[in-house]
């Protein structure tokens, strides 16, 4: 039983894991544990005080994410590792919109799992790495009150722009190695193309508007 | 009986009509295993969430903690059981003094003091207990009504079910009552993630069988497993990771660091 919990908060807050991010205006010469935690504060404060997003305004949920998560992540980079051997088997194009339609799915759980978020107290972990490194995980924990804290870990990478996240393991569970086993069976079955058809049919089908429930 | 039944023939259904291009290694029994994924999920959208869902919107939230609460103290009793036989026993050490100031001073458990005292909880059961011990998950098990699990999860839930501190209730009807409500509270826990995992994944099935078993893999290490080599890991531009990691297929406690 507490498995399954576990299995779901994990689920969930994989789901909400990357609402953390939002840019600051030096952003670029943050280390990224404080880059992670400066912007998760700033999302978490502008969430929770705007009346409308608690209400369930989708559509400015996603334009907040928009503005203040996306541009800390590569999500080329985690495309790319959510397909694996496929990518380099994509077209320019094909790499391309599927990193749109990636994205598009990514934001759009978040978005749900942010909605979801109770003021769950976080805990920021001091960063392990040396000052030279390149490649860092950084560590944030979820308490919830009567259960075990959920872990998330950012996987960033520095590159010219500042650091960016390329996966997010929720729970021991990576979101980009979640999606491989997925990608790779719809790309066995019906090609790149078909992988791209099924993204965007499966992003019509949940757009904001088209409300479910 | 008529249970058992009604999911042997869901399966059967299921093996005929599947079609499953290439199996997955870890999931040789996947048409089954969708099988009884169909007949859980007829029965969650039926049963369950409907419950549960009328469950949180008459229960208050402060309500819902506390029943959490409760719970999660009688778990940490055999959460301590399984730290001692996995021989952490600081950590097992630690459960029981949860237990022990929950129950008194936390008033039979519905307010967690001991987090708030230093005492984190913690995640254990049979099954990582079994994994600890160099049990291989062997394949991916869906089983009727609890869900995902693989072979050693499945003997472990066993295992959790039998020692469950809830059999020792009496009479009966408290002791289904308690387990119904524990079953209630746990999906009510359940329903964002589960409109979340609606959303995320394409193939459902598939997408929460893979979360499962990195999630599990992540649990019998405690947050800490060694790093798998990832089959694709040589594809892609994107980042390299380094070249320390083991050749691994999935779940494989050989290699575990003790």
């Amino acid at each position: 039983m507490t498995r399954i919990r576990n299995l779901a908060s994990a689920a969930l807050l994989g789901a909400s894991a990357l609402f953390a991010f939002a840019p600051l205006a030096r952003a670029q010469e943050l280390p990224p544990d404080q880059l992670v935690k400066n912007v998760t504060v700033e999302v978490v404060e502008l969430i929770t005080k705007d009346r409308e997003i608690q209400q369930g305004d989708r559509a400015k949920l996603i334009e907040l994410i928009d503005a203040k998560v996306l541009p800390h992540f590569n999500f080329t980079a985690m495309t790319a590792l959510a397909l694996g051997h496929s990518w380099n088997k994509a077209t320019p194009e094909q790499k391309k919109r599927l990193t749109e339609e990636f994205r598009t799915l990514l934001v759009r759980t978040y978005a749900s799992a942010l909605a979801a978020y109770s003021e769950q107290k976080l805990d920021f972990r001091p960063l392990r790495a040396k000052p030279t490194d390149t490649d860092v995980t950084v560590q944030v924990r979820v308490l919830q009150a009567g259960a075990q804290p959920v872990p998330i870990d950012y996987s960033m990478e520095k590159t010219a722009s500042g650091w960016k996240v390329y996966d997010v393991m929720v729970g021991g569970v990576s979101l980009v190695a979640n999606y491989r086993t997925e990608f790779n069976n719809v790309v066995r079955e019906s090609g790149i193309d078909g992988l791209i058809k099924n993204l965007a049919a499966k992003n019509r089908r949940f757009e904001p508007g088209a409300a479910k429930r | 009986m008529t249970r058992l039944l009604l999911v042997a023939a869901l399966a059967g259904a299921a093996v005929g009509c599947a079609s499953t291009a290439e199996r997955d290694p870890r999931d040789p029994w996947e048409p089954l295993n969708r099988g009884i994924y169909s007949f859980n999920d007829m029965l969650d959208t039926a049963v369950a969430r409907p419950v549960a869902s009328a469950y949180q919107k008459v229960a208050p939230s402060e309500v819902r903690l506390r029943v959490r609460n409760f719970f999660g103290n009688i778990g940490d009793v055999f959460i301590g059981v399984n730290n001692f036989l996995q021989g952490k026993f600081e950590d097992g050490v630690s459960d029981w003094a949860r237990f022990a100031f929950n129950t008194t001073i936390g008033l039979l458990g519905i307010h967690d003091i001991a987090t708030d005292m230093g005492y984190e909880k913690h995640n254990e059961d049979f099954g990582q207990t079994f994994g600890r011990w160099g049990a291989a998950a062997g394949p991916y098990l869906v089983l009727p009504i609890v869900g995902s699990s693989d072979v050693r999860d499945g003997i472990g839930w066993g295992f959790d079910f039998y020692t469950d501190p809830l059999n020792e209730t009496k009479p009966f009807q408290a002791r289904w009552g308690l387990v119904g409500l524990r079953l209630i509270q746990t999906r009510a826990d359940l329903l964002d993630a589960s409109r979340i995992l609606e959303e995320a994944a394409l193939d459902r099935y598939v997408f929460q069988r893979d979360a499962y078993l990195q999630r599990r893999r992540n649990l019998i290490y405690d947050g800490r497993p060694p790093r798998e080599k990832e089959p694709d890991d040589e594809a892609g531009d994107k980042p390299q990771k380094p070249a320390t990691e083991e050749k691994e297929m999935h779940d494989d406690p050989d290699q575990k660091p003790r």
